[in-house]
């Protein structure tokens, strides 16, 4: 039942990761390019434009349900399976679902990548 | 990509790293947080390395922001991945941890993952990115066309 209960956590870790990466890169492709904002308006436009997108706050908010389904995942398994298996899995997840939701043109390239990541970061950790 | 840029994911990258690392060393100097003492938390965040880390992890979310701003997700995430190595690296050389083999294949895989994504274009879904294209372009069939 423990192993359930892990896992059912690590999987909501993942699932809330992956939202919050996903509405963040997307709140972040609608306010623009940062380095071009600075220039032409300053520094204000930026903070402006960031907090006045919804999916900012969302992304946030998913991000924050994240981090504490972590710590409740954490006092259910080990953190040396835990935080590996969440951020392995984070990573996997954000490239299907940048594919789907933000139209990346994920390439074979970038898979090996995540991947690769994936597997060293589980590997870190053990 | 523009150096600027490169210092952004390099910000990312070593601003998490040292973030997480000031926060282990305060949390282990406070000790456990229980949810009956939540003074504890107040203690805590006035730990001077806490306090700091939290400085760093802003600074950190602030450069990851900029980042996502002209690059893609499945961009930026591998190729700050780096600072898991840095974590490692820096357990090794300054801590004097342990590192198992078994490490040092992950930091390798890391490595060679940051370096495969590295290689690629950092953005392919930019939507007005491709409409400032298509206008660049037009407006040089124009001038084109009018000279």
């Amino acid at each position: 039942m423990r192993h359930v209960y892990t896992w059912g956590g690590i999987l909501v870790v993942t699932c809330a990761s992956v939202v919050g990466d996903i509405l963040l890169a997307r709140a972040m492709k609608q306010v623009g390019d940062f380095h071009q904002l600075w220039r032409q308006f300053g520094v204000w436009t930026i903070v402006g434009r960031v907090l006045s997108n919804p999916n900012f706050f969302l992304g946030v908010a998913s991000m924050t349900v994240g981090f504490f389904s972590l710590l409740f995942a954490l006092s259910w398994g080990d953190v040396s399976l835990v935080a590996p298996a969440a951020a392995s899995l984070t990573f996997i997840g954000n490239g299907f679902a940048a594919r789907i939701f933000l139209h990346e043109k994920v390439d074979r390239r970038r898979w090996i990548a995540a991947v690769l990541v994936a597997t060293g970061v589980a590997l870190l950790a053990g | 990509m523009t150096f600027r840029k490169y210092l952004v994911l390099a910000g990312v990258t070593v601003f998490a790293a040292a973030g997480d690392s000031m926060l282990s060393y305060g949390m282990k100097q406070t000790g456990q947080i229980s949810l009956h003492h939540l003074g504890g938390v107040v203690a805590a965040v006035l730990n001077p390395w806490i306090a700091l880390g939290i400085v760093l992890l802003l600074a950190f979310f602030a450069s990851y922001m900029n980042a996502l701003s002209w690059a893609d997700l499945t961009y930026v995430l591998p190729a700050t991945s780096l600072g898991y190595v840095l974590l490692a690296l820096i357990a090794r050389f300054v801590l004097h941890e342990q590192v198992s083999p078994l490490r040092w294949l992950g930091i390798a895989m890391i490595s060679g993952g940051v370096g495969f994504v590295a290689g690629g274009p950092a953005l392919t879904s930019h939507k007005h990115h491709h409409t400032d294209q298509a206008v660049e372009s037009g407006q040089s069939m124009a001038s084109g066309s009018g000279a």
